[in-house]
């Protein structure tokens, strides 16, 4: 690409940001260095109006508000300006320390797109004065990742446009077509999910980001519905889990020295002959037999009996469905 | 010209048109900038910036005289905007510029323990305020974490000095004590990680903070040998090694949510209920726990040697249940050592 298309363009930016009439092509053509032809010329003329449109895309693309318009009543062809306070950046008075914490923000990214997006923010933000200490820290920082869903989803709820887009749950064989008026997404214990009208369903509804298969596309028209005012997002993510309150109480003898991750989380141990004993707190049965299982025979239920006998249900399962496969494989 | 190079030189071009457009406001406000130093704050080489620089010095205001022109005083290696044609602010924020750091802003606003969280709630909400409805599309982030768990480490981390850990390695289900020089606190996946060179084991490991049970910072200071490198996290914190063990199960239509909690090389989802998923894991100590921990709906395909230990331990606890105490031992081989204990839950 050539300095004199740059060139060009960077005269076009001031020719429209200086003017508050609206400037036609012709009018623009007679201005501006690069757009010189021969308007008589039909392939000349075309030539230019091709070169104008696409440096007109490219404005666009940078995100400079071009205005159409018509400079007077009598005008039929279109015009172009800038309006100034559309176009700058407004002042952003932040402090040194403001000035680091969005340094720091800018480069969490660890999506290609998003990293240079917030690059490019920031380089507007030091255009605009603003000092950026680059060795600066806060102790912690998060990597901020998202699931490629992301983009188009946010962008629909800005524009609160309907989205259609499949959407697999692991224990559904297929994924299943959803409509949904997008209301925002949400970042939930590391992971993102969108929160909107299930338009199939009828009813509030969030999809795990990750779970979106193939494209989200936007359908509806921009500014289709408006979200509840007031609407708790968070809220509707974490509904499905809240905390687990830990009321039953088991105790399992555990082997000298092993089980370290149940010994992590006992709120009792004491020592015996034959082990230890640790008293385990508990929400679900079921879940606590699943761990205990895992330690085989290093951990024993003592009580409750229905933790005692879920575990040994699990335990015989298991020993039957690798029964065959041991034989093969030959015990150690 | 071929229609990729056009595209590949008009997003070239895309990227010099912005940069050119910031670079006038950027020199106004700081006026007698030395180039070396403007070119290494904005990223670019100094020729590129004296390129863009004499670029700019030909730019201006229709007419296109003299006194139209962008113009700039130069002073030795220094220069000063002396007329800049009408663009003296930067372009506004697009949508995903004002996305970009406003989600990032929040991601660093709800993380527990990270210092001065009132500044980036400040600039929070100046960079809301400066980008207006553009950010309008709302994001909400939420990071789990023991707040004063993870400030307590963080105060550790920011001493600079060695810090004796008890840490639970869940790939061997074992608590160890060990002594590592600290480098950094992260955030991945909504866990916070301390990230050190582990002196036992003689490399760079990342420590879940909910697994260090405790901390003890040292008298001698924190010196991370120059030849440890951090981890890339691009891909997550447990990235898969080809050597590393690769167990296949069949798993029940119930234990499907294997496939979105670990990284699984292959899934081959047959017909029925029956799947079959491959994971490399860090050690098959870990995966017979893993496996036995599952339920019955989990059958292990392959390693053997795995179906065997995981039958064994059946088997054991089976036999012990059966009889009255005391318990027998565990025959529990012994693992390789391995210090990084990114799987289980």
């Amino acid at each position: 690409m050539s300095r004199t298309r740059t060139e060009r363009l960077v005269n076009l930016v001031i020719c429209l940001l200086s003017t508050r009439r609206f400037l036609t092509a012709a009018q623009i053509a007679a201005t501006v260095p690069g757009y010189e032809h021969d308007p008589q010329d039909a392939r000349d003329h075309e030539a230019f109006q091709r070169k104008f449109e696409r440096d007109k895309a490219e404005l666009r693309e940078l995100g400079v508000p071009l205005e159409t318009g018509t400079a007077s009543a009598f005008d039929v062809e279109p015009g172009y300006r800038i309006a100034r306070r559309e176009y700058a950046l407004p002042e952003i008075p932040l402090e040194p320390d403001e000035a680091a914490a969005v340094g720091i923000a800018a480069r969490l990214w660890q999506h290609a797109g998003l990293a240079a997006a917030a690059s490019s923010g920031l380089a507007k933000l030091r255009a605009a004065g603003v000092d950026v200490d680059p060795q600066a820290t806060l102790g912690l920082e998060p990597m901020v990742t998202v699931d490629p869903a992301f983009a188009p989803l946010t962008a629909a709820a800005r524009d609160r446009r309907e989205v259609t887009f499949d959407y697999r749950v692991p224990d559904r064989d297929e994924p299943s077509r959803r409509r949904l008026q997008p209301w925002g997404v949400v970042c939930w214990r590391g992971r993102w999910y969108v929160v909107g009208h299930d338009l199939e369903r009828a009813a509030t509804r969030c999809f795990r980001l990750s779970r979106v298969v193939g494209a989200v596309r936007a359908t509806g028209r921009p500014g289709a519905y408006e979200p509840p005012v007031g609407v708790d997002l968070i809220s509707h993510v974490a509904r499905w889990s809240g905390p687990v309150e830990r009321t039953g109480r088991a105790t399992v003898l555990a082997a000298p020295g092993r089980a370290a991750g149940l010994r992590r989380w006992a709120v009792e141990t004491g020592g015996g002959p034959d082990g230890d004993r640790l008293v385990l707190p508990y929400a679900d049965p079921e879940s606590l037999a699943g761990q205990l299982v895992g330690y085989g025979p290093d951990v024993r239920v003592l009580d409750p009996p229905e933790v005692r006998e879920a575990v040994i249900q699990r335990l015989k399962e298991i020993a039957a469905r690798h029964d065959d496969l041991a034989v093969a494989g030959g015990a150690r | 010209m071929t229609r990729p190079a056009a595209r590949g030189g008009s997003r070239t071009s895309a990227d010099r048109l912005a940069r050119l457009l910031n670079l006038v406001p950027y020199l106004l406000a700081r006026p007698g900038i030395e180039i070396a130093e403007a070119a290494a704050d904005l990223g670019v080489t100094e020729r590129q910036l004296r390129e863009d620089l004499e670029l700019l010095w030909v730019c201006g205001l229709p007419g296109y005289g003299p006194g139209d022109l962008i113009d700039m005083a130069f002073d030795g290696d220094r220069v000063t905007i002396t007329y800049d044609a009408g663009i003296d602010r930067p372009l506004r924020l697009t949508p995903d510029e004002a996305l970009a750091l406003v989600v990032a802003l929040r991601m660093l606003a709800e993380t527990p323990g990270v210092a001065n969280r009132e500044a980036v709630e400040r600039a929070l909400a100046k960079i809301e305020n400066a980008a207006g409805d553009l950010v309008a599309a709302p994001v909400e982030v939420r990071l789990p974490a023991d707040t004063r768990r993870v400030a307590e480490l963080r105060a550790a981390v920011e001493s600079g000095r060695a810090l004796r850990i008890t840490y639970y390695t869940a790939a061997r289900d074992e608590t160890t004590e060990r002594v590592v020089d600290p480098l950094r606190m992260l955030m991945v996946g909504g866990r916070a990680y301390v990230e050190a060179w582990c002196r036992r084991a003689e490399g760079m490991r990342l420590f879940r903070a909910d697994r260090i049970d405790a901390v003890t910072p040292l008298d001698e200071p924190a010196r991370v040998p120059p030849q440890a490198v951090p981890h890339d996290l691009s891909d997550g914190v447990f990235r898969p090694s080809p050597d590393l063990p690769l167990v296949t199960l069949r798993i029940g239509r119930s234990e499907r949510w294997i496939t979105e909690y670990y990284p699984c090389e292959r899934v081959e989802e047959g017909g029925g209920d029956q799947w079959l998923v491959s994971l490399r894991v860090t050690d098959l100590g870990w995966a017979r726990r893993f496996v036995l921990g599952l339920g019955p709906d989990v059958t292990v395909v392959a390693p053997a040697e795995l179906a065997a230990q995981v039958h064994a331990a059946a088997v054991a606890a089976l036999d012990a249940y059966a009889t009255p105490p005391p318990p027998r031992p565990a025959a529990d081989p012994p693992a390789a050592d391995r210090a990084v204990a990114t799987q289980g839950q």
